[in-house]
């Protein structure tokens, strides 16, 4: 493995990093109530955005790179110039904001709001017009949860097309929710715990849950059907699905509150890599002396990065191995669907040369 | 108004129906007022003359058990009629009598039987016993299968046990492969832990009611041991008997109630916590009560009860005394004495028959225990072996300055080390030095070897004579928060006789020392030659393979006048670990880490005996791993000696096997990865097709990565030079 990059800038633990689409440009926001933004190549550090007043939970970053949204603990939510770091906008709740992303076309965001102190936990969808900078303040949908707080929404995440949201809860369940009517079309219980993160693949079809009861695992977004399972030997915070290679990365550890009674080396503070098809673990990447609380990978599935308790990012940018790596399985399937292109485009070029010769005839 | 005429005379009485009033007024003893009589018959017959003494003599005797009420001694033709009825003050005290005075001799011809009135009511008065004999019924014998059948396994492979949350499985251990299941996975099988009794031939699981035993093909129930609130338990060395204890005491269910039918004790065993059972049978055969220096104990020193290595004694320490059982006799006291000892710490049997020097050469082996005595008003500390049933202390060796001593002994019962750790004259060090008693040798020759540091714990060699000790030092200038263990290695030293034949001498020397190692557990490998010292600790874990017989160069800080040569192999490092144990065979070590003792990294690990990796398992709130013991091997030693002259066609074949089976297991799972592949595909496919219908990208155009760099100067010094 090559070295990675630490990227020291935060004082407290983070809660979320984030890639733009170009994976150029690596958002991260903590408990210190400051998003950070860095280049992804070589960790430096462009700029802060000040503003929230206690930790910023989650941050997502449009298509285009033009705005930055985030959502934070001091009940409110924030637009951002991601250009000049300024504030433009500031969402009011009543309650923790948990969770936030952006649409596929950017042009709705979804905040996720916590079940505390007498709030119903909550969805919300707010329009997103990118020429003004006021923002409508009421949502254009609000999707409760009526399960009451042992079933509270946790995080949420925007399926393919924009057209549907799937929720992971704190019982272990997740639901899936029509956009336009807010009806609930599937609830299923995925986990024995608490669900702590929702992670979709690039094209937002399927997605990976991680939980706090060891396991992590992967949902076709149409019917909410179980595809595979990963488990692992401590409780999770975060999984993600790497592009270009058919991995999985897991990340967790031993909770916070024991940490402290425990070694290092008993915390599992490593990134674990699965395979996505099946399902073994390939290898753990250590580094971080607390739980890893987030993990994005890098759009072009060049880079990983992570967030951990311990209030460093690392970023690793993945060696020319890792893109080698092969099952013997795979290796014969792709050397068969190579036979089988060049097979076709010889029988094309056959045709080709048929129809010349029956032309010219 | 006149009154009615009422002629008392000109009614029948019998027509009349007078149960209601019977039923009313009928004049019912108290509830337990039979109770509190008994009747004792064997009296003396005697004048009525004497009939005042008499009731003096048996009023003394009685009052004994409680206070008298009454005692009636009923006059017949002048006689005393050879009975007695006595009232007490409460039933207890009649039970009490009952319990205590039945069949005792008053004197030479008279014998006294003592027994509750209300059971002469129940048992001879109303007819319940029939005169004549009844056969009772014998339930059908109900097979359970053999129960050896494990042993008949064509590979010879071995079972174990694996209980994990609330499920207990049960495996065949593949060599480098996936354990194929024995049974299913069953939960709720045990409310605590699960046992193997020691030849392998029953299963014991724990429930709060008592204790049932399992066996056969496919672990059917055999039979059922009810004693309540059981916490341990334990079985004889042949698998004949079944000790358990539970912290309640028994009671018996109240007379006539129906559980009394099936209940398994008698009143006698009221208040017992102690119960031996035949595992046969299903019987309790022997109840005791706690030792009161026991009782509200948090720990229980277990087993309580230890056995002869032939389960024809068992013996149970009290204060200055072992009491020692025949088994053979309705466990009766031997000799119906205990065997006296001032001052006993412990004891222990040999876990083998011993061959005594003394005996013919085709004597059967004795069964002898060995127990040790501290010092005390000016005797010395006492180490003796006892030979049972004749109880002969076969020899003694006293010692000064002892504050502990601990025994060891060698599987076979041929060496005996006893490990004894003292003090300086000061009490401020303490050293250690090792007796070790050759059993089998005439006159019981006893070797002692002074060690300058504590032995912690030793292991032997469990059918060699080469032990392995750790230790540690206890001089004052080492720092106690980093204590670190010596490991020695001893065997018996060679000596060169004529003709270049090596004679051994039976004295042991080290012959190898490792310092300044956390190393805490020995475990010798059941076959020998190689042993897994483990370093069990919080949180860390670690095993260090060894083998004595190493096959090369004899490093020179080993000793030449010993013919083994010990070699490191491997250590492995395991966090977590709290238990391991060998494979019968010698075959495998299991390694674990359990959630009774340690919340984290918990599963399991098996090295072979030069320490590779077998498998390994991590399991969230595995329990405990157990190996299937096996009985003793039927094969003479000739037998033996055929298989080892003959073991290389052998293990080709095997390793033939053995490859056929990875094959077809590899070949599985490459076709079942190719099926996961395939489903992957075509699943993708799908989406593919849909997402293209909805006019979504499917794809992020990967390759089109523009790389822009941006170039920046810094001006970092300025700097004017006059150039002249």
């Amino acid at each position: 493995m090559i070295r990675p990059i630490l990227l020291k800038g935060h004082e407290r633990p983070l809660t979320q990093v984030k890639f733009n689409v170009d994976g150029d440009i690596l958002f991260s926001v903590s408990k210190d109530q400051e998003a950070s933004v860095w280049y992804s190549s070589n960790g430096e550090r462009i700029g802060t955005l000040n503003g929230h007043k206690g930790t910023i939970w989650s941050i997502d970053v449009d298509q285009n790179t033009d705005y930055v949204i985030t959502a934070s603990a001091d009940f409110t939510g924030k637009l951002w110039k991601a250009q000049t770091g300024e504030c433009i906008y500031t969402w009011n709740f009543e309650a923790p904001a948990k969770r936030v992303e952006f649409n596929p076309e950017s042009k709705k965001a979804l905040f996720v709001t916590d079940e505390v102190m007498g709030q119903i936990g909550t969805i919300k969808i707010f329009p997103i017009d990118h020429l003004k900078d006021e923002q409508a303040s009421t949502a254009e949908l609000e999707i409760k949860n009526d399960k009451g707080v042992s079933a509270r929404f946790t995080v949420a995440a925007w399926g393919y097309g924009g057209t549907t949201i799937v929720a992971g809860h704190a019982n272990g369940e997740i639901t899936k929710w029509d956009v336009k009517t807010g009806a609930c079309l599937g609830r299923v219980k995925a986990h024995e715990m608490q669900v702590t993160d929702i992670q979709m693949a690039q094209d937002k079809t399927y997605f990976i849950t991680s939980s706090k009861d060891k396991s992590a695992k992967l949902f076709d977004v149409d019917n909410l059907r179980l595809l595979k399972t990963y488990t692992s030997d401590a409780p999770l915070n975060t999984a993600c699905i790497t592009p270009v290679k058919d991995f999985v990365i897991l990340g967790g550890g031993q909770d916070a509150r024991d940490v402290t009674t425990t070694a290092a080396a008993e915390g599992k503070f490593e990134a674990k890599i699965h395979h996505k098809i099946f399902q073994d673990e390939i290898g753990r990447v250590k580094g971080h002396f607390g739980p890893l609380n987030y993990i994005a990978v890098h759009p072009q599935g060049t880079a990983y990065a992570s967030g951990g308790e311990d209030g460093y990012i690392r970023l690793h940018h993945f060696p020319k191995s890792y893109f080698d790596f092969q099952y013997d399985v795979e290796k014969t399937a792709k050397a068969a669907k190579q036979q089988e292109l060049e097979r076709q485009k010889q029988e094309e070029e056959g045709a080709d040369e048929q129809a010349a010769v029956s032309a010219s005839a | 108004m006149p009154e009615a005429e009422f002629d008392e005379s000109k009614v029948d009485l019998s027509e009349l129906d007078l149960s209601d009033l019977e039923k009313k007024y009928q004049v019912r003893p108290p509830k337990g007022f039979l109770d509190k009589f008994v009747v004792c018959d064997g009296t003396p017959v005697a004048p009525e003359s004497k009939a005042v003494i008499l009731k003096k003599v048996l009023a003394k005797l009685f009052s004994q058990c409680g206070k008298v009420v009454r005692l009636d001694v009923p006059v017949k033709d002048g006689k005393t009629a050879g009975y007695v009825f006595v009232e007490f003050v409460n039933p207890q005290m009649a039970l009490n009598a009952v319990r205590h005075l039945n069949g005792k001799k008053l004197d030479v011809r008279h014998r006294l039987l003592v027994n509750k009135i209300s059971d002469i009511e129940k048992y001879v008065l109303s007819g319940k016993v029939k005169d004549e004999f009844q056969e009772p019924e014998i339930p059908e014998f109900k097979s359970h299968g053999y129960l050896k059948s494990y042993l008949m396994d064509p590979a010879g492979r071995d079972q174990y046990l694996t209980h994990y949350n609330e499920d207990v499985s049960i495996s065949w251990f593949k060599k480098n492969l996936n354990p194929e299941p024995v049974i299913e996975p069953r939960s709720q099988w045990t409310s605590t832990f699960m046992k193997w009794s020691p030849h392998g031939t029953y299963l014991f699981s724990m429930f709060p009611n008592g204790v049932q035993c399992w066996g056969g093909e496919n672990f059917e129930r055999i039979s059922r041991f009810v004693h309540p609130g059981v916490r341990l338990i334990d079985c004889s060395p042949n698998e004949k008997f079944l000790v358990t204890i539970s912290p309640e005491p028994i009671t018996l269910p109240p007379e006539g109630h129906p559980a009394r039918a099936s209940f398994p004790f008698t009143p006698e065993s009221a208040g017992h916590k102690l119960v031996i059972w035949d595992i046969q049978t299903g019987i309790a055969v022997k109840t005791f009560p706690l030792p009161q220096n026991l009782e509200h104990q948090a720990s229980m020193p277990w087993p309580l009860i230890k056995w002869s290595f032939d389960d024809k004694y068992c013996a149970r320490m009290g204060p200055d005394a072992i009491a020692v059982y025949d088994v053979e006799k309705d466990f009766s006291l031997l000799d119906r004495k205990l065997v006296k000892i001032p001052g006993l710490v412990d004891f222990s049997f040999a876990p083998g028959g011993v061959k005594l020097a003394a005996n013919r050469k085709n004597a059967p082996a004795e069964a002898i225990l060995a127990y040790w005595t501290p010092e005390q008003s000016n005797k010395s500390a006492k180490v003796a072996v006892m030979q049972i049933p004749s109880r002969s202390v076969l020899r003694t060796v006293n010692m000064v300055q002892v504050s502990d001593c601990r025994l060891f002994w060698q599987q076979q019962g041929k060496y005996l080390c006893c490990c004894v750790t003292r003090h300086t004259k000061s009490k401020k060090t303490k050293f250690s030095s090792l007796q070790i008693f050759q059993l089998e040798e005439k006159d019981i020759p006893v070797e002692t070897i002074e060690v300058h540091d504590v032995v912690l714990t030793m292991g032997w060699e469990p059918r060699g004579k080469r032990f392995i000790t750790v230790s540690q030092n206890d001089s004052p200038d080492v720092n106690p928060a980093y204590l670190m263990n010596n490991i020695t290695f001893y065997d018996t030293e060679t000596q060169k006789k004529g003709r270049g034949m090596l004679v051994p001498i039976k004295r042991w020397i080290s012959f190898k020392t490792i310092n300044n190692k956390f190393i805490n557990c020995v475990k010798f490998s059941p076959k020998g030659r190689f042993a897994a010292l483990a370093t069990l600790r919080e949180g860390k874990g670690a095993v260090d393979f060894f083998d004595l017989d190493f096959d090369g160069e004899k490093p020179k800080d080993q000793s030449n006048k010993v013919s083994s040569n010990a070699k490191f192999l491997v250590s492995r490092q395991f966090d977590g670990m709290t238990n391991i144990e060998w494979e019968q065979s010698g075959r495998a070590v299991a390694a674990w880490s359990s959630s009774w003792k340690h919340s984290l990294d918990n599963g399991y690990k098996i090295y072979d005996n030069t320490g590779s990796v077998l498998g390994e398992k991590a399991v969230d709130g595995f329990k405990e791993f157990q190996w299937r013991p096996r009985p003793k091997s039927l094969l003479t030693n000739s037998d033996k000696k055929k298989v080892r002259k003959s073991l290389k066609e052998y293990s080709a074949q095997f390793e033939e096997e053995d490859a056929m089976e990875a094959n077809a297991e590899l070949r599985e799972q490459i076709l079942r990865r190719k099926k996961l592949l395939q489903d992957w595909y075509t699943w993708r496919e799908s989406l593919h097709a849909k997402l293209n219908d909805l006019h979504l990208q499917a794809h992020h155009d990967t390759g089109k990565v523009e790389v822009i760099e941006e170039m920046k100067e810094v001006v970092l010094e300025e700097k004017e030079e006059v150039v002249e």
